[in-house]
């Protein structure tokens, strides 16, 4: 029973999107998801901005401002950029290595329910007595002393949606070793899924000691626990370990598929081999590795004593090697090539200074005798905007106008792609790099405003002006999604015409069978060496058949709407009588759904060899 | 080879659990969800040795710890490990009744472990070591209590598994399944080895 091609109402795709196992839908739904709280996390932004435009400003209270600042910072890494790096992952990964789908489909929509729900539930601290105002890293001393449920939202919000990129990892590291076509051997994989690869080892591991913090955090908040009070003999030293462990390698996680991102698009367009293709490989799993031997660099004024501070200084500056292999990677893929300034290549190109300036604040932040005097300020701040914006932003830009054709069909106006990006990149640098200044003459991160005649006036209005530019840039591209959706031209396989990997094989948007027949792979940039040798197509594995898919199933949509409920009534158990029975009916729910997975049989159907051969025909000509 | 092949002992793959690609997958995703589970054990013990001298006014390990009732414990929880292998031994020879049998046997021990444990933290909040007692107290009852939650999770698990196939005997469906519930049954085991030298060991000692 396939549903290729047909036309559906409303309801049913609803219905198709709740229950699809497909990655290419599921792609789309982390897209969709993931943009809407990077908008509602750029609104936080800009409220910051027009609040510290001026000196002593009143625009919004000092404790809003407090909610305000968190929610920005914890809605960007975890609800914007993590997600849309999965819709990239998703959309591309499988494809890439020629799988027909991910190891574990229902696992797949399981991950991305659960990250939806806890975003969701995070946001709903909003309307029910004020948001999480402890910062993004929610330090305990902070957290602890917080009179409203805010911290409950944060610390149940993301429990649920880290268990769903937890899942999202396993299952991309599964799928990669597994899966791969005939012929893809490691040497050969895409430099973007070598980066889903290391990305998904350093989930699997850093994930776990946030799960722990968490449940710490909530212990301590919800059910008398004393992990992080001194007066009973806790430590709150022991919340920033456990948040350190997990948070650098998460910038790890965030930006090493950005660099995978740029190096397809580096090839791509200057129409070479990725330069150095294997140290790319290497660079990327030092770096992996390294990534989780630097966390105390965050607390130098802890007071860990010379000795700590001194190996995580050097272990930090030591990340600065691989990245640098890879800066002159890139650099040396476009010397000579044929480059065309497409719109993911100006990002790629201005990407480099970016974030090479990201690097370099990066190096001096890990001189730990010299943090004591950069910490806590704007040097900080700049520091990793330039590396997240600089680095984790552009790539995500980048990649959304590289894989929107294959994701939908239609190209982005290349136009209004580039007035995007100019004023996003302007905007960008007007921000931030003032923050530089702001920060070594003294201004505090976090502060709700600053007073006139000390010298800010200026840096600040500039930084404001900046992030008015960054909006405008966010409000055309939107502009440029309606257009191409209403207008745009369906393309044809490789409409980038320099396409070198397998997912531009395949048409436009790919069937959800991805290969009529698997593929066999026979180098690096296999669909580069089909067109070499003139041929259309990719040379087959296997002969054509019938097709295993997975069945659709609306219960990853029930556990996470359980442990939804389940942190709903576990959030207000001491406030209300009906807390705890509803918090327990939530768990039914979920582990119900679960049994239910259990003990139902799920063999998956087939579709069949002659509705492929009709649908390639059709795929053909469209 | 398909999933809904049907099977005699002599057309039954060796290692079953591996032979479809299901299979396959099912195997190393649960490694590798067990590695994510090893960092967050790590993670508990870490916080327990940071926090287990803090016992603020309340009762220390070396007060609380009774050897008898926790060398019980322990020997039930490494016995069940064995009869699990046994299970596993007779699936790979296609004899789904010893299977059964010795998976029976694993959930009764872990049964015994388990009501063992809910009576020794019975036994300390009558003592006044509560949850919220001290530092101490809330990191024991997390680490110990979070492996007692793994034990409880595991029996349920197991016995599905059991009633659910028990008329319809094994395939490669289901192999792959009883395997990782077994693998997942060794973890336990192995963590509690850990809490039993760290905590108990340790604490009486130490």
């Amino acid at each position: 029973m396939s549903t290729l091609a047909r036309k559906k109402g409303v309801g049913a795709v609803i219905w198709d999107y709740l229950t699809t196992v497909d990655h290419k839908k599921i792609a789309i739904l982390y897209l969709i998801a993931g943009g809407i709280f990077f908008l509602l996390g750029g609104l936080e932004a800009m409220i910051i901005r027009i609040q510290l435009a001026v000196p002593n400003n009143d625009f919004i209270s000092a404790g809003f401002y407090n909610e305000v600042l968190t929610m920005h910072g914890t809605t960007m890494i975890f609800l914007a950029a993590m997600p849309l790096v999965f819709a990239m992952m998703n959309a591309v990964v499988p494809i890439q290595i020629g799988a027909r789908d991910v190891a574990f489909p229902f696992l797949n929509s399981l991950g991305f329910w659960l990250f939806f729900f806890g975003g969701v539930f995070l946001n709903l601290s909003w309307f029910l007595g004020g948001a999480p105002d402890a910062g993004w890293t929610s330090y305990a001393s902070l957290s602890l002393a917080s009179p409203t449920h805010g911290i409950d939202f944060y610390v149940l919000g993301l429990q649920i949606s880290g268990l769903g990129t937890l899942i999202g990892g396993i299952n991309f590291l599964v799928t990669i070793i597994n899966m791969r076509a005939p012929g893809m051997t490691y040497m050969r994989m895409p430099m973007f899924t070598w980066a889903t690869f290391v990305t998904s080892a350093l989930i699997l591991f850093a994930f776990p000691p946030l799960t722990v913090g968490l449940i710490f955090m909530m212990m301590d908040r919800l059910f008398g626990g004393n992990f992080f009070d001194p007066a009973l003999g806790g430590n709150t030293i022991i919340w920033e370990h456990l948040f350190w462990i997990f948070g650098h390698p998460e910038v790890y996680i965030l930006v090493l598929p950005a660099f995978g991102i740029f190096s397809e698009i580096f090839a791509t367009f200057s129409r070479k081999r990725l330069f150095g293709y294997s140290s790319m490989v290497f660079a990327t799993v030092l770096i992996g590795f390294l990534g989780f031997m630097v966390w105390a660099h965050h607390m130098f004024t802890v007071g860990m004593g010379p000795i700590a501070n001194a190996i995580f200084a050097v272990a930090t500056m030591a990340i600065a090697v691989p990245t640098g292999i890879k800066i002159f990677n890139w650099l040396f893929t476009m010397w000579g090539g044929s480059i065309r300034f497409t719109t993911p290549m100006m990002y790629a190109v201005a990407f480099i200074p970016s974030f090479v300036i990201g690097g370099v604040t990066g190096v001096m932040n890990a001189t730990a005798a010299a943090d004591y005097q950069y910490h806590d300020s704007y040097f900080v701040v700049a520091h990793f905007h330039y590396v997240i914006v600089g680095g984790v932003v552009f790539a995500l830009l980048a990649g959304a106008h590289y894989w929107w054709p294959k994701m939908f069909g239609k190209m982005l106006d290349e136009k209004l792609g580039k007035v995007t990006f100019w004023l996003f990149f302007i905007g960008f640098h007007l921000t931030f790099f003032i923050q530089h200044f702001l920060g070594l003459m003294g201004m505090p991160r976090r502060v709700f405003t600053f007073l006139p005649g000390q010298g800010f006036e200026t840096g600040n209005m500039i930084s404001t002006i900046g992030a008015f530019f960054m909006a405008a840039g966010t409000i055309v591209l939107l502009a440029n999604v309606v257009i191409t959706t209403v207008k745009g031209k369906r393309v044809g396989n490789d409409p980038w015409e320099d396409g070198r990997t397998l997912e531009w094989a395949v048409s436009s948007p790919a069937p959800e069978y991805n290969f009529a027949q698997t593929p066999l792979v026979r180098g690096l940039d296999a669909y580069w060496i089909e067109k070499m040798e003139g041929k259309k197509g990719l040379t087959p594995a296997e002969p054509l058949g019938d097709i295993h898919m997975p069945n659709p199933s609306i219960l990853p949509f029930v556990i996470s709407l359980g442990l939804f409920v389940a942190a709903f009534g576990f959030l207000f158990h001491q406030d209300h009588a009906w807390g705890t029975p509803v918090g327990i009916v939530g768990l039914l729910i979920t582990l119900g759904a679960m049994f239910f997975r259990s003990i139902i049989d799920d063999h998956g159907f087939h579709i069949h060899k002659e509705e492929i051969m009709e649908a390639e025909k059709k795929g053909a000509g469209a | 080879m398909h999933v809904e092949e049907k099977l005699t002992a002599e057309t039954f793959p060796a290692e079953p659990e591996k032979a479809t690609l299901e299979g396959k997958n099912k195997f190393l995703g649960f490694w590798f969800f067990l590695g994510g589970e090893t960092v967050l054990f790590a993670s508990l013990f870490a916080t327990y040795l940071a926090l287990k001298d803090s016992v603020a006014g309340g009762p220390s390990a070396k007060e609380l710890f009774q050897m008898p009732i926790v060398f019980l414990a322990t020997m039930l929880l490494l016995t069940s490990s064995l009869t699990s292998v046994y299970a596993m031994h007779h699936m790979r020879n296609f004899d789904f009744k010893k299977m059964q049998l010795w998976l029976g046997i694993t959930v009764l021990l872990g049964a015994g472990f388990l009501a063992l444990e809910i009576y020794e933290f019975t036994e300390y909040v009558h003592e006044g070591f509560k949850f919220s007692t001290s530092a101490f107290s809330s990191a024991f009852y997390t680490l110990v209590g979070t492996h007692g939650g793994h034990v409880a999770f595991g029996l349920l698990w197991i016995i599905t598994l059991m009633v659910r196939n028990a008329k319809r005997g094994l395939n490669l469906y289901n192999a792959p399944k009883f395997y990782v519930a077994s693998l997942y049954w060794h973890f336990i085991d192995v963590v509690w080895v850990f809490i039993f030298t760290v905590v108990y060991l340790m604490g009486m000692v130490g």
